[in-house]
């Protein structure tokens, strides 16, 4: 899965999207996450470079990242091809 | 190097808070990079905030109602004209413009220039004549009718489900989710606005506006879409952000390359799940929130007077996307001798 090629995604974590003027913010890790996604990492990388640097087990990065990625399909941040 | 001086009257003085147009237009002309705007307004009553902002509206004048025919009207405007020596007329208020189009020709042989849709092209996009316009040029519209009374409401209103939205002939809407308060809704609007009040189908979405500028030739000359974030209680944004939707332009494109419109719009557009676009309505005028446009790059008020001069133009070929207008009041002191100049004299 990607993120829409043009959703615009500032350093504090500020996402607007260009087609619809939605605008929304993300916290720390999910702008990390948001620019993994970004650079197209699968969710196994992903889910791999939260553990490394966050004390957390792998059920719980794995309920959230799916739970992030709702939000984002939800908010049509999300190429619709990449699904 | 001095820029040339055009003289430029301008309506919809009412900077309120569901504000005419005029303001906003004038900002885009005192902006403008090809001339000098020396501004004239154009008011029909006495407390119109644009009257008193001096450093945008350089005289007023008081014009009368769109009511009193065009006879009155062209009088009046020849009388200004003998004064001010006008060059270009934007009109901005939907219920003035078939006037000022009647009065066209008349305006030219004075050599007061406009830039205004044709007749026929106000007509087919009036509120009630949106189906037909759909069907001819291949667009998405809500069903609408327009009811001249009460029987006909209640006959139109069993062929649409609830919600519906009834609209004025100009102005105002509501929406109505059963018979008592669509009947209420009739009354209200066409006391203000009078008949025919246009029931029109509710469809659901998410709305977008349109403003842009068409040379009647079928050329895009400027484009902007823009997402309302912050909607008043009387609908009128508030706060908007431009985007760059490319459905959306591409509508725009159409809309203009089939109808060959001509002078300044706006388009109210509605996304639904979808994600198509209805034409809810077709604003045949600048909109309130032109100031947007020019703040992103289009300057449609000086486009709009460089059409109507004849000068060379070229379409606006961008626009910068995710800037916002943020409508803010303001109370401005005024001394008594200015509103009784304007009251007793109608000019100020």
């Amino acid at each position: 899965m990607k993120i829409k090629k043009h959703i615009a995604i500032s350093d504090s974590g500020f996402i607007f999207n260009p087609d619809t003027g939605e605008s929304y913010s993300a916290n720390p890790i999910g702008l990390e996450v948001l620019e993994m996604l970004k650079e197209g990492l699968d969710y196994k990388t992903i889910s791999n470079k939260i553990l490394a640097q966050y004390n957390s087990d792998s059920d719980t990065v794995e309920k959230d990242f799916y739970d992030f990625i709702h939000m984002l399909h939800q908010y049509n941040l999300i190429d619709k091809d990449d699904e | 190097m001095m820029n040339k001086q055009i003289t430029i009257a301008v309506t919809g003085l009412n900077a309120i808070d569901s504000p005419g147009p005029g303001i906003p237009v004038i900002r885009g002309l005192k902006e403008a990079k090809a001339f000098d705007a020396r501004i004239i307004g154009l008011s029909y009553e006495t407390l119109e905030p644009g009257l008193y902002m001096h450093d945008l509206v350089d005289k007023s004048y008081q014009i009368p109602y769109p009511s009193t025919g065009t006879a009155v009207l062209l009088d009046r405007i020849k009388y200004i004209h003998s004064r001010e020596q006008i060059d270009v007329i934007i009109p901005n208020f939907d219920a003035e413009l078939m006037p000022f189009m009647k009065l066209r020709n008349e305006l030219n042989t004075l050599g007061i220039r406009t830039f205004l849709p044709t007749e026929e092209q106000y007509t087919e996009r009036e509120k009630y004549n949106l189906p037909e316009f759909g069907k001819k040029y291949g667009f998405h519209v809500p069903d609408s009718e327009a009811v001249h009374d009460i029987g006909k409401l209640q006959k139109v209103l069993r062929d649409y489900d609830f919600p519906v939205v009834i609209k004025g002939k100009f102005y105002d809407a509501g929406i109505a989710h059963n018979k008592e308060q669509a009947v209420s809704l009739y009354h209200k609007i066409s006391a203000k606005w009078g008949l025919p009040v246009i029931v029109q189908e509710f469809i659901k979405g998410t709305e977008f506006n349109v403003t842009g500028l068409g040379d009647g030739k079928g050329n895009t000359i400027s484009a902007v879409p823009m997402r309302k974030q912050y909607i008043t209680d009387k609908g009128k944004a508030w706060g908007g952000i431009s985007i760059s939707d490319k459905n959306m332009l591409d509508l725009t494109d159409k809309f203009l390359s089939q109808t060959k419109w001509k002078g300044g719009f706006e388009l109210e557009l509605m996304k639904d799940k979808d994600d198509k676009f209805h034409i809810l309505e077709i604003n045949p005028r600048i909109p309130a929130w032109v100031y947007l446009a020019v703040g992103v790059g289009q300057n449609i008020p000086e486009a709009l007077v460089k059409l109507a001069l004849g000068l060379d133009i070229k379409p606006f070929a961008d626009y910068a996307v995710g800037k916002m207008f943020i409508r803010y009041s303001w109370d401005m002191i005024v001394d008594l001798e200015e509103f009784q100049q304007i009251s007793t004299y109608g000019e100020l």
